[in-house]
Order: C-alpha cells, then sequence, then structure tokens
C-alpha cells in the first residue's frame, strides 16, 4: 500500500475545531461535512487537494475535540497520508479506527516543504521527498494496530477476531 | 516497580495482576457515553458493521447536550437518531431536553459514574471523571460504536506526570485557575499521551467541583485522562448519589512517574488562557486592557452550583455593563432548578445577564451566543481555538467564573477581588 501526492504543509497544534468546524457538524454526512475540511485555517484547501496528496504538519496534529469527523473530511478529501511530528491522541486513535493512514516522523515533517512531490510506502514506513530526492523513515505501527488497519477499521477487526 | 491509580485501575479492568507504560491491553468497560454529535457517527458504525444489540442497556449513556433544545433541522434528525436508537436498545441512561444536562455535569450528578471505574466516551472532555476516582477518557465514534457492542476497548497503558498540590487556593480563585496555571507551564501537548494524577494535601483541599473542572481540562494538556485520589470529599459526594458500589484504587508508594510537579495553590493567581491556545496563560491583572464584546458562564468545564454561586456572588445587585452580552448556562436541569430556587436566576436577570436552558451551545460555536468577526468573549469554557466560538476572527479568552463574572461588571477582563 502507497501513496504519491503533493503537500500541504501545516504549523503545530492543529486542532479539530479548524479541520472541521463545530458549526458544520450537525450533520454526519461525511461527503457534505468534507466541504469544510480545513476551512478555518486554509480555505482554498478542500478545492486545491487532490486524490493522494499529503498533509505535513508540525506537533500534536489533530489536538481537541474527539470528533471523528476530523479524521473523516480528511480522508473523504481524498489525502492519502497526513504526516506529522506527533498527533494528539484521539485523533491518532480516530484515524487509524477509520482507516485514515497516518506516519509520526519529526524528521520529515521539518523538512518536507509545502507543494513538494511526496511518496509514501506504508509496509515500510519510508516517506520519499520526490522534490529533493531526500527518504526518512517513519515509525511502524505495532502489529496490534497493524491489525486493525488491514482489517479495515476497528469494528471490522472485531468481527474477524 | 509499583503502579500508577490509573495503571492500577486498567489492571484490574483487564483481568491483570500488573500492567506497565506502553503495555497494550484490552480493557473491561464500565460505561460508553456518546452525545447528539458523536452519537449518530457511532450509530452508523454499530449498524454497518452488523451489530444488533448493545452489551448492557443499564451501561451506556446517550446525552443530548451540544445542540439541544434542537438548534436547527439537521440537529434535530440528528437528535432523533440518538432517541430512536436509546429507544430501540432500551437504553436505560439516555437524557433529553428536559432531563438532560451537559453530560460530563450531568453523569456524575446522576452517580452513573462512579469511583474506580473505567469508562469512554465519544467527547473529549470525558477526562472529566477522573475527579471520582475513575479512570476515564475520550474517544471517537468508532470507538464508541465498538465499546457499545462488546463492553470493551483496547488501550495503551500511560505514564503519568504526578502533580503534588499543597496549599490553599486564595478565595478569588477555583479550579480553573489551577488547570490553566498548569496547561500554561506544560503546554498544550505537556501531558501527551499521559496521565495526570494530582495528589497532596491541596489536592484533598479542593472541592468536588474544582476537582471535576481540573480534570475537565486535562486533556487541552493533551492527556489520555486526569485523576484525583478518592478521599472523604469524594466518598461524600458518592454517598447516596452513586448508583454502583465505589471501588478506591490508590497508587503504589513505589509507582514510576515520568516527572513530578510541586504546585502550591496559595500563590495561584486568577489566570487567563489568550487566543487562541489554552497554554497562552497570561494573569488577568495584566489583561485589563482587554476589552469584551460577550461573556459566558457554563459548559462541562464550569458549570455546575459552585460556579453559579461565584456567579451569583459577583453579580447580584449589579448591573453588566452596557454593551457587554452575559449569557449564564447552569450545566443540569437540577443545578438550574437550584439557581431558581436560591434566587440566583432573579439575580441575574436583574444583574441583566441572560440565562439559558443547560447546553455546550456557545462553546463549540454551536449557537446561543456566537461571535461576529472582530468580537471578543471571556468564556469560563475549555478551548480557545481559531473560530471556537464563532467566526474566525473572532476571539475567545478562557478563565474561571469569578474572573468572568467580574469581567461583565467593567467589560473588561478584570480579576474579582473580594470588598
Amino acid at each position: 500500500m502507497n501513496t504519491q501526492g503533493k503537500v500541504f504543509k501545516y504549523p503545530d497544534n492543529v486542532d479539530t475545531d479548524v479541520i472541521i468546524p463545530a458549526r458544520y457538524l450537525n450533520t454526519p454526512d461525511a461527503k457534505e461535512l468534507a466541504l469544510h475540511c480545513m476551512e478555518d485555517i486554509d480555505a482554498g484547501f478542500v478545492k486545491k487537494v487532490n486524490c493522494g496528496d499529503v498533509m505535513v504538519a508540525g506537533w500534536n496534529f489533530g489536538c481537541g475535540s474527539s470528533r471523528e469527523h476530523a479524521p473523516l473530511v480528511i480522508k473523504t478529501c481524498g489525502t492519502g497520508c497526513v504526516i506529522a511530528k506527533s498527533f494528539a491522541r484521539i485523533f491518532y486513535r480516530n484515524a487509524i479506527n477509520i482507516g485514515l493512514p497516518i506516519l509520526e516522523c519529526e524528521e520529515a515533517a521539518e523538512e518536507i516543504n509545502a507543494n513538494d512531490e511526496v511518496k509514501i510506502d506504508f509496509d515500510t514506513g519510508v516517506i520519499t521527498d520526490i522534490t529533493t530526492g531526500k527518504s526518512y523513515q517513519a515509525q511502524p505501527f505495532p502489529p496490534f494496530i497493524q491489525n486493525i488497519i488491514k482489517c479495515g477499521g476497528l469494528l471490522k477487526s472485531l468481527k474477524e477476531g | 516497580m509499583g503502579m500508577t491509580m490509573t495503571q492500577k485501575i486498567l489492571a484490574s479492568h483487564a483481568g491483570l495482576d500488573k500492567v506497565e507504560a506502553g503495555q497494550l491491553i484490552s480493557a473491561k468497560l464500565d460505561i460508553v457515553l456518546g452525545n447528539d454529535i458523536t452519537t449518530p457517527v457511532a450509530v452508523n458504525e454499530f449498524r454497518k458493521a452488523g451489530f444488533d444489540k448493545v452489551f448492557d442497556k443499564d451501561r451506556v449513556a446517550i446525552v443530548l447536550d451540544h445542540f439541544v433544545p434542537n438548534k436547527d433541522i439537521k440537529a434535530a434528525e440528528q437528535s432523533k437518531t440518538c432517541r430512536e436508537f436509546a429507544c430501540s436498545h432500551c437504553v436505560s441512561h439516555f437524557y433529553d431536553v428536559g432531563k438532560m444536562g451537559i453530560e460530563h455535569a450531568l453523569l456524575p450528578e446522576q452517580g452513573i459514574v462512579t469511583a474506580g471505574d473505567c469508562i469512554i466516551g465519544a467527547d473529549s472532555h470525558t477526562c472529566t471523571y477522573g475527579a471520582l476516582g475513575a479512570f476515564s477518557t475520550g474517544v471517537g465514534s468508532t470507538d464508541m460504536a465498538a465499546g457499545m457492542a462488546t463492553g470493551m476497548a483496547w488501550f495503551k497503558v500511560p505514564s503519568a506526570i504526578k502533580f503534588n498540590l499543597t496549599g490553599k487556593l486564595p478565595s478569588n480563585c477555583s479550579g480553573k485557575d489551577v488547570i490553566l496555571t498548569i496547561i500554561g507551564m506544560i503546554g498544550v501537548d505537556g501531558a501527551l499521551y499521559k496521565s495526570m494524577e494530582f495528589v497532596g494535601d491541596g489536592a484533598h483541599g479542593l472541592s468536588m467541583d474544582d476537582r471535576l473542572c481540573i480534570c475537565n481540562m486535562a486533556i487541552e494538556a493533551g492527556a489520555k485522562n486526569g485523576i484525583f485520589p478518592v478521599d472523604n470529599v469524594t466518598l461524600e459526594y458518592l454517598n447516596g448519589r452513586s448508583e454502583r458500589v465505589p471501588v478506591v484504587y490508590e497508587a503504589d508508594a513505589d509507582a514510576e512517574y515520568e516527572k513530578v510537579i510541586d504546585i502550591d495553590l496559595s500563590g495561584i493567581v486568577p489566570t487567563v488562557a489568550c487566543p487562541h491556545l489554552p497554554e497562552n496563560t497570561r494573569p488577568a491583572s495584566e489583561l485589563h486592557h482587554i476589552k469584551v464584546d460577550q461573556v459566558v458562564i457554563g459548559s462541562c468545564t464550569n458549570g455546575r452550583m459552585e460556579d453559579m454561586e461565584a456567579a451569583y456572588n459577583i453579580l447580584k445587585g449589579k448591573k453588566v455593563a452596557d454593551g457587554i452580552r452575559c449569557i449564564i448556562i447552569p450545566g443540569t436541569m437540577q443545578i438550574l432548578r437550584e439557581c431558581v430556587e436560591r434566587g440566583y436566576y432573579t439575580a441575574f436577570i436583574d444583574a441583566g445577564a441572560v440565562v439559558s436552558t443547560p447546553t455546550c451551545g456557545p462553546c463549540l460555536g454551536g449557537y446561543m451566543g456566537i461571535l461576529a468577526a472582530g468580537e471578543k468573549c471571556i468564556a469560563t469554557t475549555n478551548r480557545n481555538f481559531v473560530g471556537r466560538m464563532g467566526h474566525v476572527d473572532s476571539e475567545v479568552y478562557l478563565a474561571s467564573p469569578h474572573t468572568a463574572a467580574a469581567s461583565a461588571l467593567t467589560g473588561f477582563i478584570t480579576e474579582y477581588k473580594e470588598a
């Protein structure tokens, strides 16, 4: 499994209120919600993003509310992966549970620039910045979590387990 | 090496004698909680996965609190989804308009959560119940669905930071000033993935409302949970209230902590978190130049009786400054009723404030107090992120009920000083 696309770069402490503002949470419909993804921090994101593109951010990505709508809209927009220096714990859990690939890699998050073309191999955790030619090794998931992802999310893993 | 209080609760719920930080476990849940925003997503996942019943109808709590009484048609549809699910699964702890309260004020008040519990809730502020000596943490809707189906959840056992509290709070400060001070000290990811354990003589001297407020905002430091030891204050609070028998866990004397931070409560000052992160804290005394347009007193952080009492003591017989909208939101129907009985409701109206039925409403920019571009609000809520209470160019300053009420009278950020 892998993804390749253009980088959207974000700062530290991107919170779930800017990922999907609460004023839109009167619907559980992912497609409708996704129209407002990143609206309060990067108003043009939804129009610019293409399938497979990658978000690269600083520390504590996804802090704040437990709304699963946050990883869901990022995934629904077509984002192939989020790379960050660290993730807020509920966001981390939710991303795994709904099948949005995320990788923690401080060096990659520091060095990769906005608009770079990036390729990610999820099996090996290798991130390649095609624009600069540099590669990075992200932390692999523990086997327990790999199993959830392999099954296609938490509920499917429970059914199969 | 011994275990922290959190680790002991987790070990017991995982059926293990011992756990250590970093270990992945599967734990039995005492309560699974959801609200009107997160439950519809969970219901969808629950059905999609083919589950047809909840693990225990008495261990699921669904509280409509974010957008009720329904703010619009779509919110009404979400409430309807929750209502129908609760009805079809005979969920005993279902709270609709008239019975509902803000979930984290309601569940402790109603005795649904108790000491020694292992609780997940599809709301980040589920960490509130650590005040009762429970392990309690926020999760997403899929975890809620899995929890409702199986009564189990997976956790990575957290390490912990110990906060050793000493001394006594000044009378114009509350738990809110303590937790804002701590977040200002360690940052919004200062306790990422970790437990925050509050101990010491100072901790025992704090009221239950202060403890609930402190644990509520543990998530604002990135923590997995916040927790207080069970003492006489806890047992007195739980007595006659708790539906189940409280179980008391204590940290081992040789428990391992990543860090120990000493805090002298007598040195705490009225504290405000400036936009746009809860870690941007300053003493209120340095912010007298900030003019506000709105004051909100309420939320799962500060909508409890002591918060209403603080607001009453400051606002009674006085007038909210011209041009300031002061919105007071009691956290539950019981608190609202007590405000009526104690004469607070009339005093708030006479002061020029407005009193709402319980709702999360403005805290997350839902409704009941949305800000326009350029407006500023001082609020007893928990987050001051960009756009949190309305327009992306509006600003939220987080403070205690004392500071918020005192600011309502002047129109500027003002700390309360006893006459």
